[in-house]
């Protein structure tokens, strides 16, 4: 790529051709205001608030679709420009249900931070949007249309990063609106509930069904035993919430918060990461040696699995049987953990904080409880749990570290990794390599399958056996993988972007710049710890020999593994 | 008194348009025959030479959009004839449709051996469905003529047209709307760039034209004696089909020479209705400006218009309204015409527009502030200013102009109390 020389507000610029003027702008540290724009998505030129005077041009151009060019000229500070800024912001505004006191988007809505950047003390336009009762819409995910600014970010996340289209436009004019087939509530829909969509909304138009309320009313039921556990991707991304930098490992001092917020038991997903390899681990083997369904593929991301039962049901039966590590989690606490220290596990509230909005969902489902009851009683997105730990009023940044509880809480490098996309398959061959050969493995990173490509391929010599994996991410890329699926023995596969470091239930601001520096950090926090097979776990060793017995064993089946039922979907209609 | 004329009207109702022998028996397809003696460019020096601006709205030089169109080196390109004719008070489209299909499929043939397309799709706005079997007619003769199909007569042109409906929305007549409606989607228009010229029917280098500019183009490629360019005025030679309707004794389709005065041209449709006398005339459509008396006697030049702060010849609509309807009443029913045509992507056309109804409507009751009339006119410029497409970029022209034309009806009578 060749270079051009540009000037923004009279200041030279020289940069990569073919670079999107707001993109340049941000070279010379300056902020376009955008709603529409985001920076892993195709331009849409929609809102119409980037827009600039390009010399030579009558009209305003717009920065998020204009790309560069030798000797252009750009001015995004001139009269022209801001009266067509602000305009717009009125504009946006005056369609916005501005109850933004008692919005879950209070302090983090690019709409809020626009009205402030632009002092819009006293707009010149009414209020005119709709304040009609919006129906819930399933446990995962809320959809407030009368917050939506019509910038097409959901839509853009839905149909080209996960090739669903359960979202999408219709009407015209002031009707028009981002909406589902036939306006069906989303569970109906195509949709899998990964939460994209609530991730890259800038506004409150879709949030994660919150839970908050519930588990602070949990917390404080002095007749429970509340226990909670953390997914392994909410430790590299909680800190973004507070003003830790984009990857920021603060497992220690999310733990102490969790602990102060009055939780009695403080544990670790990862323990359940470990577990679930085992189980997986086996399967995989077990499928291998006894000719079993091939390929087999990873059932922890439950986007994923909605994606199958919606879609490819015919793959029911290569999805893992293995419970997700939330799942087991579960089950484990209100059977092992419940046993162990002697509570009746009608008296154990359990909680997970997950990156993602599916988990939700997933809790929900009737196979995941028992005696009536669900093995995890109440779900928080890493966003929820930030906004209780705002709520507690604690100071994130200062808190002491602590150590996750025993005996859930320990944990190896191969269950922290299960939040990257890759790690899960990384995780599985350190143990089934181990397991099936008998042998201790050379090389205990599998560069192959990580990293942030869409789609990563790899062929393990187990002894002479070559198997042939695939890892993907993204369902769009999952989709692309699938017509190829038979070549291979076992996939991983994870609904969202970079996996779960990724997921819908993850900061607002997660982008795959962020992503990228998250994946690094669970790879650098897998190298650092002393056992990084899941099979070394002792607690996992101990569970084994006290509760399970072995690996796929009878009661492992009845409590680890789970069935999957083929879901309704609109464009089955 | 002004006169019409006839030159690409000249076989209306002289012919059966079911019949292509009949056509051909009165000339029709030399202006083909000629046109594969030639090349792209030659045909496009032509068009430029005559000075002819496309008719569709935007008044772009014909010749050098051929040029361009041929410029682009691709494998597979198309020409798209564009008879959406959303324009209220626009229906000149349809009579050339109705009275000389031949002579726009003509059009089309010639744009596709000059711009190297295979393809050609003529997209038919849905309120016309009614011509759908006559122009079905007309292209199933063309075909079995060999005026379309494989090696047409022996040029070794492979082009096929296509007649695609449209499901009635106006913004389709812009041309990335109209794209991506044939190609089976929401009419909604897309960012640009890619420009359509570049990128646009099933993501192919697009040539779009009115039906007006390809009916002009075998009539001017046969126009031996120079007829053409006779007429009208040095400045801006030639015909235009026009539409002239509203308060009018005898509305229709005429074509005239350019030049001929507002005035005129009211004269041609039998004058204002009796008794009745001119309020204002929207010139080119809903998206048109509003002339007031004072301007009647401009001529109707791309030049003389603008000069006269009349942008638009646009679509050739003529619509002439008494003094039966307030200029704010007419304003209204503008606004309420885009509040309902407008695609509703961009923010400032979906917003924009409501609240300028809203604003039209306090007009309308008198109970606007100087502050209304501030709010209005500056969200109209943004409109103007920063929409995504064509469509909200000029829903305000008529309101832009009538505060240029008919200052005294935004006058603020006495200001509102407020108590």
């Amino acid at each position: 790529m060749s270079k051009v020389h540009i000037k923004i507000n009279n200041i030279p610029l020289e940069v990569e051709e073919g670079t999107l003027l707001i993109d340049a702008a941000r070279m010379l540290h300056i902020d376009i205001p955008h709603m529409c724009y985001h920076p892993d998505q195709e331009s849409k030129a929609h809102c119409r608030l980037c827009v600039v005077e390009v010399k030579g041009y009558r009209k305003l151009q717009t920065s998020c679709t204009m790309p560069v060019a030798e000797g252009m000229e750009v001015f995004t500070d001139t009269q022209k420009v801001y009266d067509a800024q602000v305009g717009v912001l009125e504009l946006m505004l005056a369609d916005h249900n501005q109850n933004c006191l008692i919005c879950p988007r209070n302090g983090s809505c690019e709409l809020q931070d626009l009205c402030r950047r632009f002092n819009l003390l006293q707009p010149d336009l009414p209020d005119i949007s709709s304040h009609e009762v919006v129906e819930p819409d399933n446990p995962a995910i809320v959809r407030d249309p009368t917050k939506c600014v019509k910038c097409g970010r959901c839509v853009k996340a839905c149909t080209e990063i996960q090739g669903i289209t359960a979202l999408s436009y219709t009407k015209r004019s002031a009707d028009f609106k981002v909406t589902t087939a036939f306006d069906l509530p989303m569970a109906e829909t195509d949709c899998v509930l990964c939460g994209q969509c609530s991730l890259v909304c800038p506004v409150g138009a879709i949030v994660e069904r919150d839970a908050t309320a519930a588990v602070w009313k949990a917390i404080h039921d002095e007749s429970k035993h509340v226990v909670v556990q953390v997914a392994p991707a909410v430790r590299v991304a909680l800190g973004d919430e507070f003003g830790f930098e984009p990857g920021a490992l603060v497992t220690g001092k999310m733990t102490s918060a969790l602990r102060m917020l009055g939780f009695n038991k403080v544990f670790d997903t990862n323990f359940a990461a470990d577990l679930t390899i085992m189980e997986e681990g086996s399967e995989l083997i077990e499928r291998i040696k006894n000719g079993g369904r091939l390929p087999l593929i990873t059932s922890c991301s439950p986007g994923w699995v909605n994606y199958v039962e919606k879609h490819h049901p015919e793959l029911m039966d290569n999805l893992s049987s293995a419970k997700s590590p939330q799942g087991m989690f579960g089950a484990v606490a209100k059977t092992y953990y419940a046993q162990r220290v002697g509570i009746d596990p009608a008296d154990i509230i359990s909680v997970s904080v997950m990156p993602c909005t599916a988990k939700k969902y997933e809790a929900s489902r009737p196979e995941l409880g028992r005696d009536g009851r669900p093995d995890v009683d109440y779900v928080l997105t890493t966003r929820e749990l930030a906004k209780l730990i705002r709520y507690e009023g604690l100071d994130m940044k200062n808190l002491p570290e602590s150590d996750f509880d025993s005996p859930l809480g320990t944990a190896t490098g191969a269950g922290a990794i299960f939040g990257t996309t890759g790690g899960v398959m990384e995780a599985a061959l350190r143990t089934a390599y181990e397991v099936f050969t008998g042998e201790t493995l050379p090389r205990i990173d599998f560069e192959e399958v990580r990293g942030f490509k869409g789609i990563k391929e790899a062929t393990i010599d187990l002894n002479g056996t070559p198997l042939k994996v695939a890892v993907a991410h993204t369902l769009r890329n999952a989709e692309e993988l699938l017509k190829r699926a038979d070549e291979y023995a076992f996939i991983e596969i994870m609904a969202c972007p970079g996996g779960c470091i990724g997921g819908g239930g993850q900061p607002i601001g997660t982008t795959n710049a962020v992503r990228e520096k998250r994946m690094e950090a669970l790879y650098r926090l897998d190298a650092s710890l002393p056992l990084r097979k899941s099979h070394e776990n002792p607690e996992i060793q101990t569970i084994y020999r006290d509760f399970f017995g072995r690996p796929l064993s009878h009661k492992a089946h009845e409590l680890l593994h789970t069935q999957y039922h083929e879901q309704p979907t609109v464009s089955k209609l | 008194m002004a006169k019409t004329v006839s030159f690409i009207s000249r076989r209306f109702g002289k012919y059966d348009p079911w019949s292509l022998s009949e056509y051909e028996a009165h000339g029709g397809f030399q202006g083909l025959r000629r046109a594969l003696t030639m090349d792209g460019y030659e045909i496009a020096k032509i068009l430029s030479a005559n000075g002819i601006q496309g008719r569709g709205g935007a008044a772009y030089d014909m010749g050098r959009k051929w040029t361009q169109a041929k410029d682009v080196k691709a494998p597979d390109k198309c020409v798209v004839c564009n008879a959406d004719e959303g324009e209220p008070g626009t229906f000149k489209d349809r009579e050339m449709l109705r009275r000389d299909p031949f002579q726009v499929l003509e059009g089309m043939i010639i744009a596709g051996w000059s711009v190297d397309a295979k393809n050609g799709y003529l997209y038919l706005r849905e309120e016309y469905s009614h011509l759908q079997p006559l122009l079905r007619n007309a292209i199933r003769q063309c075909e079995e003529a060999g005026y379309l199909g494989e090696n047409i007569l022996g040029s070794g042109l492979n082009y096929r047209i296509h007649l695609y409906s449209g499901a009635g929305a106006y913004v389709c007549g812009e041309g990335s709307a109209l794209a991506e409606s044939i190609e089976g989607k929401s009419g909604r228009p897309r960012m640009k760039p890619p420009y359509i010229k570049q990128c646009g029917v099933f993501h192919l280098p697009t040539c779009v034209n009115n039906v007006e500019s390809l009916s002009l183009v075998p009539n001017v490629l046969m126009d031996d004696e120079g007829f053409y360019k006779r007429q009208g005025t040095p400045e801006c030679p030639g015909t235009k089909m026009i539409s002239v309707s509203g308060n009018v004794e005898r509305p229709g389709v005429f074509e005239i020479p350019f030049g001929t005065t507002i005035r005129e041209i009211i004269e041609l449709a039998g004058g204002v209705t009796a008794g009745h006398r001119v309020q204002l005339v929207q010139l080119g459509g809903a998206s048109g400006c509003l002339a007031s008396q004072a301007e009647l006697d401009t001529p109707y030049t791309y030049k003389d218009m603008k000069n006269a702060g009349l942008t638009a010849i646009g679509s050739g609509a003529v619509l002439v309204v008494d003094e039966r309807t307030s200029v704010i009443g007419f304003l209204r029913m503008t606004q309420e015409f885009f509040c309902h045509e407008s695609c509703g992507q961009c923010t400032p056309c979906r917003e924009g527009n409501r609240h300028i109804a809203l604003l039209l409507d306090k007009l309308a009751a008198g109970t606007h502030t100087q502050k209304d009339i501030d709010t209005m006119l500056k969200f109209a410029h943004i409109m103007c200013n920063a929409s995504l497409c064509g469509l909200g970029e000029s829903a305000q022209s008529a309101l832009l102009s009538a505060v240029e034309h008919f200052p005294e009806v935004f006058e603020v009578k006495k200001e509102v109390a407020i108590r």
